[in-house]
């Protein structure tokens, strides 16, 4: 089965991805993810009916702690990684108008 | 003979004895770097200044009894995606080019605890995705045995870094055979532990259900003593697990009656002859020493890649949606609003094999193709995982090869993804399953290229990998550590 990603299909992925593809690199996104899709459709060689999803390979439950600070303040540090800043806090463009 | 021909244990035995100081050690290591590391690009960057100082605050510790562990004074190499507060972590990355975390990732916490010292920050593919660590922000670092060839991936700058003796032992993570991989490429020992055995914590996420790190040194001696100092209980990773282990004192336990399974499936087309009959010849030394050779289909083999790649592309365009230019790293200089803003950023700022993998994740996470692909998948996986549960009720190690070639050369792969995928055939899996896993050095192939040989283990049962790995190492007198190009 040949996978056909649909210029539509890209541009929603793109969203999603919040990636801004040129032109150019939008057709090669379409080969190589048709590509890719084309590959993976192996798995459907496979008979999995039944067969529960494993998405962690130990039996893991959630683990609680008390919600208690243990490090320093440490905000003027983590404020100076960011690209912008305003009276101690990180600052973005306008959101809305 | 140089100090750089020791192996971690041996200089940390000769720190104690006072026949070599810390900073001797350091100097040695740099002078390695400083001679070879401009061609070579091991390092995203170094600390000659950071590692000089602390040498002598260790000293004075280990002089003072205060420091005793098997490795304190060792300087150690760490891979540039786990966090070391405020050092440079960039993840091979433009998009993290200025990020200084304000934390260490626990792993490093132990290697310090412990009394290493931290030498610099290795190269890698972009956010791990890759097997050449060719996809670096920051140029290709080549491979040591022959610089015309990669030295694998993504671990690549570790393991060149051990293997050009730019540093005594290092740190890497392994998501889908970034450790195993690029060890074998560089005649290196490696291994991938089992899941939840070293803290995820500071490490940069690629796949979590996948990665771990896990250690890289000459020999098997080193990697298993680096093994017990970074492996932890660790309250801030949620998927650490509480076990017992002893990785070091396993390293000599008789292998008389361990049984090996041979998977046939990984002897089969796609295999280069050299690191078939390379492989072969170690498993029958093996059988000479006692152990029960046995082969066996493991199955599922060719649904590994298909179903690993789904899983981490998934996992990976989750993890990676929190590089938006708003906290940290880069932020693209022009931008109308918010939106454009986080697009612009993210399209400038990741490399294009980790924009391939997120638009793959969002893709089969999305909405009327998250059961086709994903679930698909991690069906899959449990089926894996179940047939590699039969496989260790019969067996205590699987031994295969790490990678179907010796090092490729620069360029090679890159132009193909399928094809650079599936040279991940023999190490995904383990991934998959939590398995841990070893690359140890068994000679070199008609070019002059080290050809690795992997061994399996079930979960938790790293002693076995390790006693059969140094029984390996032992037979094919690869040399304790050799030096590339010696």
């Amino acid at each position: 089965m040949a996978n056909v990603i649909s210029d539509e299909t890209i541009e929603y992925v793109g969203i999603l991805a919040k990636l801004e593809l040129s032109g150019e690199e939008k057709e090669k996104a379409k080969k190589d993810m048709e590509s890719m899709l084309d590959y993976v459709d192996k798995l459907n060689e496979l008979d999995t009916e039944g067969v529960e999803p494993m998405s962690h390979v130990f039996k893991v439950n959630n683990v609680f702690r008390e919600d208690v600070v243990t490090n320093e303040d440490t905000h003027e540090l983590i404020l100076k990684n960011a690209p912008q800043q305003k009276e101690n806090q990180f600052k973005v463009p306008k959101t809305f108008d | 003979m140089s100090l750089n021909d020791l192996t971690a244990l041996e200089l940390s035995k000769k720190i104690k004895d006072k026949e070599v100081s810390v900073k001797e050690a350091v100097l040695a290591s740099f002078e390695q770097i400083e001679k070879y590391d401009e061609q070579l690009n091991c390092y995203v960057t170094t600390l000659k200044e950071d590692a000089l100082k602390r040498s002598e605050e260790v000293q004075k510790r280990i002089d003072n009894n205060e420091l005793t562990g098997l490795l304190a004074g060792v300087p150690i190499a760490v891979k540039d995606n786990i966090c070391t507060k405020d050092v440079l972590t960039t993840c091979s990355s433009k998009i993290l080019e200025n990020y200084y975390p304000t934390f260490s990732a626990t792993a490093v916490e132990n290697i310090e605890k412990e009394g290493m010292i931290v030498l610099g920050k290795t190269n890698m593919d972009e956010f791990a995705m890759g097997s050449t660590t060719e996809t670096s922000h920051y140029g290709i670092t080549r491979n040591p045995w022959n610089t015309d060839r990669v030295p694998g991936g993504s671990s690549g700058g570790s393991c060149a870094a051990v293997a050009a003796a730019e540093c005594f032992t290092a740190l890497g993570s392994d998501t889908g055979g970034s450790i195993r991989q690029p060890s074998s490429f560089c005649g290196v020992t490696g291994m991938k532990p089992t899941y939840g055995t070293v803290s995820r914590y500071g490490l940069i996420a690629y796949g979590s259900s996948l990665d771990q790190i896990g250690p890289v040194g000459k020999n098997v001696a080193d990697v298993a003593a680096l093994a017990d100092v970074i492996s932890s209980y660790d309250k801030k990773d949620s998927t650490s697990v509480k076990r017992e282990y002893a990785f070091y004192d396993s390293i000599n336990e008789d292998i008389k009656g361990l049984k090996i399974g041979i998977p046939r499936d990984y002897f089969s087309e796609g295999l280069n002859e050299e690191v078939k009959q390379a492989v072969m010849n170690s498993v029958k030394e093996l059988e000479k020493c006692g152990a029960i050779v046995e082969e066996f289909d493991l199955s599922l083999v060719d649904y590994a890649i298909p179903a690993y790649y789904v899983i981490a592309s998934a996992e990976a365009s989750s993890n990676l949606s929190r590089f938006d230019g708003v906290k940290y790293g880069f932020r693209a200089p022009e931008y109308e609003g918010l939106h454009n803003m986080y697009k612009k950023t993210r399209s400038e700022g990741f490399g294009s094999e980790v924009k391939r993998r997120i638009m793959l994740g969002s893709f089969v996470l999305s909405s009327g193709y998250y059961d086709a692909y994903y679930l698909k998948a991690l069906r899959t996986k449990a089926l894996i995982k179940e047939s590699y549960d039969k496989a260790f009720a019969k067996y205590d190690v699987i031994i295969g090869p790490a990678a179907p070639t010796t090092a490729l050369k620069i360029g090679e792969s890159l132009s193909d993804p399928i094809k650079m995928y599936l040279g991940d055939i023999y190490t995904v899996s383990a991934n998959l399953a939590g398995l841990p896993g070893i690359s140890v050095p068994v000679g070199l192939d008609k070019a002059g290229l080290p050809i690795g040989v992997q061994i399996l283990g079930d979960c938790f049962k790293e002693n076995n990998i390790l006693k059969t790995a140094k029984k390996i190492e032992e037979i094919a007198a690869f040399g304790k550590c050799q030096i590339a190009g010696r």
